[in-house]
């Protein structure tokens, strides 16, 4: 069932079972990719190492500003340290420094593999990799000291993100003449992506800085740019970067082409149409004009269709070979990003509808699902790439199986402790706020459990009296430890996977000839990446990773 | 088959297609709201801030009063903004033209502030609560902004701005120059005026 063009495939690196083994032992493409991973080398662990840096760091200002939230008057003496500093500054560094850094280290990697040509003059993007540093680094710098523009998501102030710029402007110029020197006429599903991605960035990144930092609309019109650009930095710059590494990876590591080639086209061009219309939907009820919000709201529920497609493709290609998490690290974290986009962006869309919207968006519910996006689903993402394109590039393989152990268990319970329990803190704190007329504790302790939470969650009641203010605070209280805790697992995973990089990357930890897998056995390895003969399987594979 | 132009102009299509949506439009026709001066008093509506306000308006900025406080009021029939005394109308475009940047606000772990001059007009109560929030509002999760402040020796006589709290004896409590500013700026936020065509609640 051949739905490509004869001359489309590259025998050389064909993925399906049939030549899958050959085209492994290929000399060609063997020397071809260690052209590539050599040729990328330098850049990618730059960028990969400075970025998980900035995670560390990036972890610590979100702890400090977590347990400031339960112990106000932890570390309040200086200026530097109050919440409203920490709290940006953790959100940047984690967003500029972390998040960014990988992806970028990420995309270059994917764009060369899939164009099969080597990088061209990697110094430059060395260059790149430190002037962003040295922008975040001062933008951060600039938080802290208080000189943030006051703008959410944009708080760095003009000379930081001129330093970005230009290293974007660097790093978007090498994927560019990179795509356009590939080697074959076939365009993978990833390449689209991150040639959206790079793309897209610097239009909506320059739209924001013009009109927002360069004072050319003030109050409202200001404030529809602006989360235009939040949104749309999520939207359009990290999940099509993820996305790219998800169609690559997945098929790489269980040997499998990639279910359908054209649910793969209908995903991306729904997501290029739909996601860019996300952002005005903050305002849904507030001082915007309404067609602004509705047009946000029909764009974030539309969503459903790229998010459905790309699911159901992604999902029925990992089926049946669910047994290889069981052994590969990078797909055990690659199929949990993939999971958890499917469930942050159905919650997303449900988010954007007035019931559920007004109730929560002032509370932190709107936080966990913030961080169900760009941490269960970016994050762990980026840190299954970078099990799988780190050994290409050192030519180590990882030092210790029960450190990624360590770090996937830390991270997965940790980032699900933090979005279950906040998600019901922040509905709790929703609601009081909004719709209940007393506290959920004394419902309950009048009506009895489940009596109690029905009243609670029963339609409008504020009429009748609100649920006053402290006594709200009060019920977030234990919630917002939880976070700390959750917060507290996270980082220990951080560090986890920091020190497996910097064994990898000195040679100092114990040395490994085959790949570094969860359970040693290679036998049942192997067997778990058998095909299994299945007729929703095609035989021909369509838009195969190279 | 090429794929690169249709490529470059699908994403370019799509994403112009947004940014008119998105982007060019609101800030066209937002551009167009100005102040209103009231008839009766002559005084415009939202008033523009003061040289202080503005300092006032800076310390909130850089010390991030914003991730923790909202500056508007929902209508729609799911939330209590207006319900909590917070004000008695929605928040209109108007009420932002002043604002450069606008600190809309996305987040209420404290109340919503748009109203917060005409709801606490007292210097006295803003420098106590910046000082030590838990000694004014007990259980309160703000953090006490206590380096705004100057814990000094009395030399002589007590300064005319030290704050009336007790300290140890022979040591008074003066607001700096910042903590002053955002005083003013807070006690400036009063959106209470009427906006033609809105009923109040």
């Amino acid at each position: 069932m051949s739905l490509t063009a004869p001359g489309q495939h590259h025998a050389d690196d064909r993925l399906d079972p049939k030549s899958f083994g050959q085209a492994q032992s290929d000399p060609t493409t063997m020397s071809m990719r260690s052209l590539i991973d050599e040729s990328c080398k330098w850049p990618c662990l730059v960028f990969f190492t400075t970025g998980t840096a900035w995670l560390v760091i990036g972890s610590l200002f979100a702890l400090v500003a977590s347990i400031k939230l339960h112990t106000p008057r932890f570390m309040s003496d200086d200026a530097w340290l109050t919440f409203g500093r920490v709290r940006p500054a953790h959100l940047d560094s984690v967003v500029f420094g972390w998040a960014s850094l990988t992806g970028i280290g990420t995309s270059l990697w994917l764009m060369c593999r899939l164009c099969r040509t080597p990088l061209r003059y990697p110094a430059m993007l060395v260059l790149a990799a430190i002037l962003w540093n040295v922008g975040v680094l001062v933008g951060t710098i600039a938080v802290l000291s208080g000189h943030s523009t006051g703008v959410e998501w944009l708080e760095f102030p003009p000379y930081s993100t001129f330093l970005l710029f230009i290293a974007f402007g660097i790093v978007a110029i090498w994927a560019m003449v990179t795509f356009g020197q590939r080697q074959s006429g076939h365009v993978y599903v990833s390449q689209w992506y991150l040639f959206g991605a790079l793309f897209w960035f610097p239009w909506l990144y320059a739209t924001v800085q013009i009109l927002i930092i360069g004072h050319l609309t003030s109050g409202m019109g200001q404030m529809s740019v602006q989360w235009w650009f939040a949104h749309n930095v999520l939207g359009l710059w990290f999940t099509p970067i993820g996305l790219a590494t998800i169609y690559y990876l997945v098929p790489k590591v269980i040997g499998r082409p990639i279910y359908s080639y054209y649910l793969s086209i209908l995903g991306f061009w729904s997501l290029a149409l739909f996601y860019s219309w996300a952002g005005s939907h903050h305002f849904i009820s507030g001082p915007a004009p309404a067609w602004l919000v509705t047009a946000s709201i029909v764009g974030s529920v539309m969503m459903i269709i790229p998010v459905s497609t790309v699911a159901i493709n992604h999902h029925m290609t990992v089926r049946k070979h669910f047994a290889v998490m069981r052994f590969s690290p990078t797909l055990r974290f690659i199929v949990f990003g993939a999971m958890s986009y499917t469930l942050v962006s159905v919650q997303g869309s449900s988010m954007s509808l007035h019931v559920l919207n007004e109730p929560t968006h002032f509370s932190h519910y709107t936080i966990a699902h913030a961080h169900l996006g760009l941490y269960a689903f970016f994050t762990m993402t980026m840190f299954g790439a970078m099990y799988y394109i780190v050994p290409r590039l050192t030519g180590r393989e990882w030092s210790s199986s029960k450190l990624i152990r360590i770090h996937f268990w830390f991270a997965a319970i940790g980032i699900f402790m933090y979005w279950g329990f906040l998600s019901l803190g922040g509905l709790i704190q929703g609601f009081e706020m909004n719709q209940a007329s007393s506290p959920l504790g004394d419902l309950v302790g009048k009506l009895g459990y489940w009596e109690g939470v029905k009243t609670f969650l029963g339609g409008f009641k504020a009429q009748n009296g609100v649920v006053p203010w402290l006594a709200i605070v009060k019920d977030t209280l234990p919630w917002l430890l939880s976070r700390s805790i959750a917060g507290t697992l996270m980082t220990l995973a951080h560090l986890a996977f920091g020190v497996l990089l910097l064994l990898n990357l000195t040679g100092w930890g114990r040395q490994r000839s085959g790949p570094t897998l969860f359970v040693s056995d290679a036998k049942g390895y192997q067997q778990s990446l058998t095909p299994v003969a299945d007729w929703l399987v095609p035989d021909e594979h369509e838009g195969d990773a190279s | 088959m090429n794929f690169g132009p249709t490529l470059f102009l699908g994403a370019f299509l799509t994403f112009a297609f947004a940014w008119m949506g998105l982007v060019f439009f609101p800030v066209a026709q937002l551009k167009n709201v100005k102040p209103q001066t009231a008839d009766v008093t002559a005084i415009e509506n939202p008033t523009p801030y003061s040289g202080l306000e503005a300092r006032g308006r800076q310390v909130y900025i850089a010390n991030g009063c914003v991730y923790c406080h909202s500056q508007q009021l929902r209508g729609g029939q799911y939330n209590a903004d207006l319900l909590r005394g917070w004000g008695s109308r929605r928040s209109v475009p108007q009420d932002y033209v002043n604002d450069d940047p606008i600190l809309l606000g996305t987040m209420r772990t404290g109340p919503d502030l748009v109203n917060i001059g005409a709801r606490q007009p007292s210097d006295e109560w803003h420098h106590k609560h910046l000082y030590s929030p838990q000694a004014v509002s007990p259980g309160s999760n703000m953090p006490p902004f206590a380096f705004l402040y100057e814990k000094r020796k009395i030399v002589g006589q007590r300064s005319k701005d030290a704050l009336n709290v007790t300290l140890e004896p022979g040591y008074e409590l003066v607001p700096t120059d910042d903590a002053k500013a955002l005083v003013a700026y807070l006690k400036s936020m009063d959106r209470t005026y009427d906006v033609p065509g809105l009923p109040a609640n």
